[in-house]
């Protein structure tokens, strides 16, 4: 334990000579442990991992005391050297399984490069090395799958490649950068059940990056949380869950949503709102030169549900499962076909100008708050917008006056107006999303994974904002979300969506509590739960 | 005072621009990449040279019949202030700096014998009694006298500047950028008067086959380019911005007619149309000769054709760019978002679509310029471009190569239109260049 596989000592990283990112940070990490490196989105943590291997971009600045690996100070090294030492003692996984491989090269060829790279062996111990390398990635039938190129395979089967790749050179230490945000829960499960398989294998020690303090306190033997480029708190996980010490790692657990919250929702009945029964979604697959019909997509597949005013639906599922197809259909923007009734009236058997003024009744928040402003629009002309469109009579100071009474309800400062939407956080920019859906008194928000992009104290506020919204203005939610947790805290009823079908509905308290479906307790057990006592 | 054809697109298209500038002016978007190019040293000097070349074409396109004139003549601004250049032709080729013709001939001396040699120029050193020995004392002596005057007046002007500068405009100009923008212009000015001084006692540039001055034909010459290169972009660019956004936006059929339009049109040899439209105006112009009764006038006609065609042939490429771009933008979810809120199509495409493909617009719009400046030197080489009898570069290349096998070589036209078309042309492509990356979203962040 004396002798830590990797030392960092006064680290420090700088964007062009004025934005400190990484500030003066020191951490070991000793052979066969799990450190994980805990942080909100821009804290620095990714920085301090791509500084380690001086992978940083040109603009950056790295000073540091020591970055010794093994007691050999790595900032000693020249480039050449340093390649050596890339892939080979200290083996990295990206966060985008999508992009980080190459698309042109085979998944068998990919992880080859490697092994020449680092070891001198023949080319049949070569093939078999990468053999053996998917097959401690559990990847099925390494046989056939070695010739497959990267858009062939799933998600997750793209991450264990990955991970193969960063195996290949045997390091001593690997470096895993949010290896499982952009998959989905199951999956998520199964690769950090690989990495710990892999780690008592080959008793390599692992440094986890990640913004997730539940899949933290799984994994991890130490954790140090970092805020705005310092780390504030490290520790060994069970005394960092159970007796957190600095007031952000406090704030940070507090801001976890707990899957305890749902028995704790009332469960009077109300009138009805939206009625969807029977809903189709299928997308047409065209093939030949005359584009003949062959098959269909089937996104949404005979949906029925109900959404009762002022009440939060939350849809449920996997990515793929057609769950924002349904979102984005039931507001027609993609066409479906089914009976939805919206307060008595009917929708889709309106087109045109009478479409168009029911719009007011079904708004959308959208997941990402970055692609869904108009970067070129004042904050204040994207929320008058539906104003605009809906209500063309209302004069501009009437128009002014309800923006302000908006960006107060969303509690943002109602200078806002003037400001365009990059100056805003991501979280801010949710909340002018919520005003926008607002402005035109909708019954029902369509709310798309809201959260997903956000970090977890961020999170936590929308989400309680969403909740004041809804007993103030009596507005219900379609919440569509794939975090479980999420459901626990905000939803009514919860309605589970597999493959284009709903296989379970009912009131959250009973479907998160006693599920029926097979796939329903599945998910749950997926979900990773703080683990207070280790 | 006249009013050609060009000319009148041309203040069109300067009041267009101005419109614009007041628009755009404290929109935050606008105005970021704009900072960033006004930071950038490249930026500014090739900014600084284009504003010179198009200070000069500007001149050129005022136009008048001048009150004592007898030949019906239409001159411009231009041709007014260079009439002693206008008008000293000598008889044929004369070298750069010549005092003799080039070419040797019979003359009848003072005495009244006959001689077979260099004959003296009528107008280019005439001021030298002995050229053998007094020319090269005497242009040098020119050059630093006309340097001082250049260099004085400019001088002067910054001074007057720099005085009624306010304080907060006085701390822009000492930035690094300003000081070498300064000195660019102060180079550029005292050298020109300096040319422009000297061009009243020598050829500098040599005279032609029918003894016209080339430094007067390359100056000419900058407002045919700079005609080709912004109002052939005018003229494209409705066509390429409304059918690019239409088919990107509606897909379906409108889509397909659109892109069978421009397939189409890019699958004909660009040459071929050029070739027949201008054929096609001679044609017009020859059955319709009381209409065009001057030879400015014919020669501005054609080159306003050269530019409508040169702008029907040359949209589809930014309407590709602008049809995917929009393709991609339609499923932005802001886009949705309006669709959402009831917005009407029409309101999407101006609010959402169209300021948002705008950075492409203006990056292709600085790049294509340089290319048609230079695609009308090509052309009049065929001799489908502009008329035979306006001053243009591809016009001076064309005359200038028959000469090139003659020995010794008439090498100045060449030379001369080569260097003016060159500093346009790099000027251009350097500004084109700091202007995408200045609007590039994809580039502006890192620096």
């Amino acid at each position: 334990m004396n002798n830590p596989i990797l030392a960092i000592r006064h680290l420090s990283v700088t964007f062009n000579h004025r934005q400190t990112v990484v500030d003066d940070i020191s951490f070991e990490i000793h052979a066969g442990e799990t450190f994980a490196l805990v942080g909100e989105s821009g804290s620095g943590k990714s920085i301090t991992a791509l500084s380690v291997l001086r992978l940083l971009p040109n603009n950056a600045r790295l000073n540091a005391e020591a970055v010794n690996l093994h007691g050999d100070n790595l900032l000693n090294h020249s480039e050449f050297e340093l390649c050596k030492i890339r892939g080979r003692r200290i083996g990295f996984i990206f966060q985008d399984p999508m992009s980080s491989l190459n698309p042109v090269m085979t998944i068998g060829g990919q992880i080859e490069e490697v092994i020449k790279l680092h070891f001198d062996l023949p080319r049949d111990a070569v093939k078999q090395r990468v053999l053996e390398l998917l097959q401690q990635v559990e990847i099925p039938e390494p046989q056939q799958r070695i010739k497959d190129y990267p858009h062939q395979l799933s998600g997750g089967q793209r991450q264990r490649v990955m991970i193969a790749i960063a195996l290949a050179g045997k390091p001593d230490l690997l470096i895993a950068d949010e290896p499982t945000t952009s998959l989905d829960v199951t999956i998520q499960a199964q690769i950090l059940g690989l990495l710990k398989a892999i780690q008592q294998q080959t008793g390599m020690a692992l440094w986890l990056i990640s913004h997730d303090l539940t899949l933290v306190s799984t994994m991890a033997d130490r954790v140090a949380v970092m805020q705005q480029g310092k780390i504030v708190e490290t520790g060994l996980t069970a005394e960092f869950f159970n007796q957190p010490k600095h007031p952000y790692t406090r704030k940070l657990l507090d801001a976890l949503p707990l899957m305890q919250s749902c028995l704790a929702h009332k469960t009077e009945e109300k009138p009805p709102l939206l009625q969807v029964s029977d809903f189709y979604c299928y997308y047409p697959i065209r093939k030949g030169i005359f584009k003949r019909v062959v098959d269909f997509v089937r996104a949404v597949d005979g949906v029925s549900f109900n959404i009762q005013q002022g009440k939060t639906l939350a849809l449920v599922g996997e990515s793929g499962c057609g769950k924002t197809t349904l979102g984005k259909s039931l507001l027609n923007l993609i066409p479906g076909s089914g009976r939805v009734v919206i307060n008595g009236v009917e929708l889709n058997a309106l087109t045109g100008e009478a479409l168009r003024k029911q719009r007011a009744n079904i708004q959308i928040v959208f997941q990402d708050p970055f692609s869904s402003m108009n970067p070129r629009m004042l904050v204040g002309d994207i929320i008058a917008e539906g104003i605009r469109a809906l209500h063309p009579k209302a004069s501009s100071d009437e128009r002014k006056a309800r923006v302000r009474q908006l960006l107060q309800q969303v509690d943002l400062p109602t200078d806002s107006a003037l400001r365009y939407p990059h100056e805003f956080s991501g979280g801010q920019r949710q909340r002018i999303c919520i005003a926008r859906a607002l402005a035109v008194d909708p019954k029902l928000i369509v709310c798309d994974e809201p959260t997903s992009a956000l970090d977890v104290s961020v999170q936590a506020q929308i989400i309680q904002l969403l909740k004041t919204l809804q007993q103030e203005k009596g507005v219900s939610y379609l919440f569509i979300t794939h975090d479980l947790a999420v459901v626990a805290e905000i939803a009514d009823d919860v309605a589970v969506m597999y493959q284009g079908k709903i296989i379970e509905q009912g009131s959250v308290a009973e479907v998160l509590t006693q599920p029926k479906q097979a796939y329903t307790k599945k998910l749950l057990a997926a979900v990773p739960v703080l683990k207070m006592d280790h | 005072m006249v009013v050609l054809w060009t000319d009148a697109l041309i203040y069109l298209l300067i009041v267009v621009i101005l419109a614009l500038g007041l628009y755009l002016r404290g929109k935050e978007h606008i105005k970021r990449p704009l900072q960033q190019i006004s930071r950038s040293k490249i930026g500014m000097v090739s900014l600084v040279v284009l504003l010179f070349f198009v200070l000069i074409g500007l001149l050129d396109s005022v136009h008048f019949k001048p009150a004592d004139d007898k030949k019906n003549e239409i001159i411009s601004l231009l041709d007014d202030w260079a009439t002693p250049l206008r008008e000293h032709g000598e008889k044929t080729y004369s070298a750069p700096f010549a005092t003799t013709l080039y070419s040797k001939e019979m003359m009848t001396l003072a005495d009244g014998s006959m001689q077979w040699g260099y004959p003296r120029l009528e107008f280019g050193g005439r001021h030298l009694s002995n050229p053998e020995i007094e020319k090269v004392p005497d242009i040098l002596q020119k050059t630093v006298y006309g340097l001082a005057q250049g260099a004085s007046l400019i001088g002067f002007f910054m001074l007057l500047m720099w005085m009624l500068l306010v304080e907060q405009h006085k701390r822009f100009m000492r930035s690094s950028t300003a000081k070498t923008v300064w000195a660019v212009a102060f180079f550029m000015v005292s050298f020109s008067y300096a040319l422009i001084y000297l061009s009243g006692y020598y050829h500098v540039f040599g005279t032609d086959k029918v003894g016209e001055d080339v430094f007067y034909q390359a100056v000419k010459s900058i407002r045919t380019g700079l005609v080709i290169g912004t109002l052939t972009t005018l003229i494209m660019l409705p066509m390429a911005i409304i059918f690019g956004i239409l088919a990107g936006f509606f897909r379906g059929w409108v889509d397909d007619i659109i892109q069978y339009i421009y397939t189409t049109l890019n699958s004909i040899p660009g040459v071929l149309l050029i070739a027949a439209s201008i054929l096609m105006v001679q044609v017009y112009m020859a059955n319709h000769e009381a209409a065009f009764t001057s030879v400015i006038v014919r020669a501005d006609t054609r080159l306003l054709f050269l530019c409508m065609i040169l702008g029907v042939t040359s949209w589809t490429g930014l309407c590709r760019l602008l049809r995917a771009e929009t393709l991609k933008l339609r499923e932005m979810e802001y886009v949705q978002a309006a669709s959402a809120l009831g917005v009407k199509q029409g309101a999407i495409l101006l609010r959402h679509i169209l300021p948002n493909v705008m950075h492409i617009v203006l990056i292709s719009v600085v790049l294509d310029f340089s290319s048609l400046v230079l695609a009308e030197a090509v052309l009049s080489y065929i001799n489908i471009g502009v008329d035979p009898t306006s001053y243009s570069w591809g016009n001076m290349i064309n005359g200038a190569r028959l000469e090139m096998a003659r020995e010794p070589i008439v090498w100045w036209s060449l030379t001369a239109a080569f260097v003016f078309m060159f500093a346009l042309v790099l000027a251009a492509n350097l500004f084109a260049d700091v202007v995408q990356d200045a609007f590039d979203p994809r580039r502006s962040g890192n620096e």
